[in-house]
C-alpha cells in the first residue's frame, strides 16, 4: 500500500476508487447493516441467506457489502439494495424468508417486495 | 403524504456515512472525501483551525455543551512538551447507543477528527477511551487506525506537513462515572476512576498533568464536515446558541425505535410524533427522559419546546449525550425516578459524601413511597435532599443525579401526592398499592384465572362469577393478563 503524501495524491486516490466503483456499475449492490444490534437482530443470517440464494440461482453481477447502523432499529435487520441504474431501496424486517424473497423477487425480477422503509432524512454528502 | 426534501425532519452530519460505507474499508471512506479535512487543516495554522471550530459554534455533544473551539483554544494556549487529545467513547447512559453507532459505522471520521484536533492543539498522541463492552466498535476502530497508518494518514509527517500523530486505544471497564472527563483521565492513568475538582480543567492540566482535550465521539464526527464545508455552513443549522444537529437514540415506548439526527431547535413534538410515530398500541404519550439518568423527564407540556442546550436545562433536564427514553400512560413517574436513582446509586464512585450517601437515602425514600409507606413529610425531605446534593456533589454525576426526581416532582407532583396521600399508584405500576378484584357482571366463570393463580387465592364454581381473596393475593397480575373477558379489575 503506497502512502498518501499530499492533498493531490489523496484526490487522485479518490478518483481512482470512484472510477473502480463506477466500473462496477451495472452490478446490483446488496448492503447489509451489520452493527452490533443489527447482527443481534439477525443481520448475518439475512446476509448468508441472500448469499446462498444468489449462489443457488447462479447470479453474477451481485455485490455484497456490509455497513454500520442504518438507524432503523425498529425494523432490523435492514438491507439496502441498489439495482443497476435505480435509486437505493432499504428493506426492513429481513428475516431469512424475506431475504431469499428479496433475491428472487426484487433482485432477479425487480418486483416490489413489502417492507420498504421510506427515507426520512437529508444526508450531508461532503 | 409523500415526503419531499423540505418535509424531512432529519439532517445527518455526524452520522453522514453510517449505513452507507463499509466501515472496514479505508477506500470507502476516501470515496466520500475522507481525510480531505485533515489535509486542508494541515495547510492552516493551528490557531486558524481553532478559530474555524469556534466560528462553527460546535458544542460538546457528550452533554455538557461546552464550546469545542474554546476548549481547543485553551489547550493551544497552554504551552507544554506533550499534549493529548482524547476521544470519550465511554457511552453509558441507559438507552443510548449513538457513539457505538458512529464508531461501528464510520470509525475513520473519528480517527480523522482526532488528528485534526491534535494538530489544532499541538498534540501528537490521541487516545480513544472506549468501553470494553463494545467489541465490534473496538475491532473496527483498530482496523481504521491500522489502515490509516498504512496509508501514512497517521504516523510521522502526515501529508508531508511535518505533523506527527498517532492513536492508541484504552479500554474502560464500563463505569458510568468514567464518562466524566476528570474521572476518565484518572482511569487512563491506571487509577480508580474518580473525578477531581475543576479547575484546573483538563485543557490546562489533564492526562499526566499535561494539557488534554477530551471530546465525545459525536463531537469528533462533526469536525471533518465542518472543516470541509466551512464554519458558516454548520452555524447556519440550528438555533442561536446551539448549532448543528444532535444525534438521539429514541428508545422506550415509541413506534419507531431508532437513531435519529435532527437539527437543534426541532420540537419534541416533531421528534416524538413525526419522526418517532408516537407511542405504540394507541397509548397516550406521557413523558420523555432526555439526558439519561442525569437528565429529567419532559412531559406533554413541553412538546412544543425547541430542543437546545439552554431550553432543556431551563426545564430541569439536559441534552446529555442523547438518550431519549419515551414513556406512555402505563408508566409510573415515581418508579421511573426510582429506576434512574437505582442506576446512579450503583454507579457513584463513592468519593464524595453527597453522592455516595445521598443517592442511597434518595433511593430509600423513593422505595418507601413506591411501596405505599410514604408520607407527605417524605416528599419535603426528598426535595430538600435533592437540592442539597445538587449544590454539594463533586462532579457532574452527583450534581445531576437528583434531576429525574426534581423534574418528575415538578410535572407529576399529583402522582407523588397520590402515592403518599391516597396510597394509590395512578398508573397501576407500584405493586404494593394494587388491588385485584373481579367484576361479577363480566366474569363468566371460565376458571382460567384459578388455573394461573400461583397462590390459589381465586375461588368459585364453574360458570359462576369468581372472587379473589385479597388477603392471600400476591398481586402478580397473572389472572389479569390471562382473563379474556376483562372481568379482573386492577386498581
Amino acid at each position: 500500500m503506497s502512502t498518501i503524501k499530499t492533498l493531490d495524491e489523496l484526490k487522485a486516490k479518490r478518483q481512482e476508487i470512484l472510477a473502480r466503483k463506477a466500473a462496477g456499475n451495472g452490478k446490483t449492490v446488496i448492503n447489509v447493516s451489520l452493527a452490533t444490534c443489527s447482527i443481534a437482530a439477525g443481520g448475518k443470517a439475512a446476509l448468508e441467506a441472500m448469499q446462498d440464494e444468489v449462489a443457488k440461482n447462479g447470479l453474477s453481477g451481485v455485490e455484497f457489502m456490509q455497513s454500520g447502523c442504518m438507524t432503523y432499529c425498529y425494523a432490523e435487520p435492514t438491507v439496502e439494495i441498489t439495482l443497476p441504474g435505480k435509486a437505493p431501496v432499504v428493506f426492513g424486517g429481513v428475516d431469512e424468508t424475506r431475504a431469499r424473497e428479496l433475491v428472487t423477487e426484487y433482485v432477479m425480477k425487480g418486483e416490489p417486495v413489502e417492507g420498504i422503509i421510506p427515507v426520512n432524512y437529508e444526508r450531508v454528502v461532503l | 403524504m409523500a415526503a419531499t426534501t423540505t418535509e424531512k425532519k432529519q439532517i445527518r452530519i455526524a452520522t453522514r456515512n453510517c449505513g452507507f460505507i463499509d466501515p472496514e474499508s479505508l477506500d470507502d471512506y476516501i470515496a466520500v472525501r475522507g481525510y480531505e479535512a485533515l489535509a486542508k487543516a494541515l495547510t492552516m495554522t493551528p490557531a486558524e483551525v481553532v478559530e474555524l471550530v469556534k466560528a462553527s459554534g460546535l458544542r460538546g455533544r457528550g452533554g455538557g455543551g461546552f464550546p469545542t473551539g474554546v476548549k481547543w483554544g485553551i489547550a493551544l494556549a497552554n504551552a507544554a512538551d506533550q499534549k493529548y487529545i482524547v476521544c470519550n467513547a465511554d457511552e453509558g447512559d441507559p438507552g443510548a447507543f449513538m457513539d457505538r453507532a458512529v464508531l461501528e459505522g464510520d470509525p475513520h471520521s473519528v480517527v480523522e477528527a482526532m488528528a485534526i484536533g491534535g494538530y489544532a492543539i499541538g498534540a501528537t498522541i490521541g487516545t480513544v477511551y472506549i468501553r470494553a463492552e463494545y467489541p465490534l466498535a473496538i475491532k473496527r476502530l483498530r482496523k481504521a487506525i491500522e489502515d490509516a497508518r498504512a496509508y501514512g494518514l497517521l504516523g510521522k509527517n502526515i501529508f508531508g506537513s511535518g505533523f506527527d500523530f498517532d492513536i492508541e486505544l484504552k479500554y474502560g471497564a464500563g463505569a458510568f462515572v468514567c464518562g466524566e472527563e476528570t474521572a476518565l483521565i484518572k482511569s487512563m492513568e491506571g487509577q480508580r476512576g474518580e473525578p477531581v475538582t475543576k479547575p484546573p480543567f483538563p485543557a490546562q492540566s489533564g492526562y499526566w498533568q499535561k494539557p488534554t482535550i477530551v471530546n465525545n465521539v459525536e463531537t469528533f464526527a462533526n469536525i471533518p464536515a465542518i472543516i470541509v464545508n466551512g464554519a458558516g455552513w454548520f452555524a447556519g443549522i440550528g438555533t442561536a446558541t446551539s448549532k448543528g444537529t444532535k444525534v438521539f437514540a429514541l428508545a422506550g415506548k415509541i413506534q419507531n425505535v431508532g437513531l435519529i439526527e435532527v437539527p437543534m431547535g426541532i420540537t419534541l413534538r416533531e421528534v416524538i410524533f413525526e419522526i418517532g410515530g408516537g407511542c405504540p398500541d394507541g397509548k397516550a404519550f406521557k413523558a420523555v427522559q432526555t439526558g439519561g439518568p442525569s437528565g429529567g423527564a419532559l412531559s406533554y407540556k413541553d412538546l412544543d419546546v425547541a430542543i437546545d442546550y439552554e431550553s432543556l436545562i431551563a426545564r430541569k433536564s439536559m441534552m446529555g449525550s442523547g438518550g431519549m427514553v419515551v414513556m406512555d400512560e402505563d408508566d409510573c413517574m415515581v418508579s421511573i425516578a426510582k429506576f434512574f436513582l437505582d442506576f446512579t446509586m450503583d454507579e457513584t464512585c463513592g468519593k464524595c459524601t453527597p453522592c455516595r450517601i445521598g443517592s442511597k437515602r434518595l433511593y430509600e425514600i423513593l422505595d418507601k413511597i413506591t411501596k405505599g409507606k410514604g408520607t407527605p413529610a417524605d416528599l419535603v425531605r426528598l426535595k430538600s435532599l435533592c437540592e442539597n446534593i445538587k449544590d454539594t456533589a463533586l462532579c457532574g454525576l452527583g450534581q445531576t443525579m437528583p434531576n429525574p426526581i426534581l423534574s418528575t416532582m415538578d410535572t407529576f407532583g399529583n402522582e407523588y401526592a397520590a402515592h403518599v396521600k391516597d396510597k394509590k399508584c395512578p398508573a397501576h405500576v407500584c405493586t404494593a398499592m394494587l388491588t385485584y378484584t373481579i367484576d361479577p357482571a363480566k366474569c363468566t366463570g371460565c376458571t382460567l384465572c384459578t388455573k394461573v393463580c400461583p397462590v390459589e387465592c381465586i375461588s368459585g364454581t364453574k360458570k359462576q362469577p369468581h372472587t379473589i381473596d385479597a388477603t392471600k393475593c400476591i398481586k402478580c397480575g397473572a389472572c389479569y393478563d390471562k382473563c379474556k373477558f376483562d372481568s379482573i379489575i386492577k386498581q
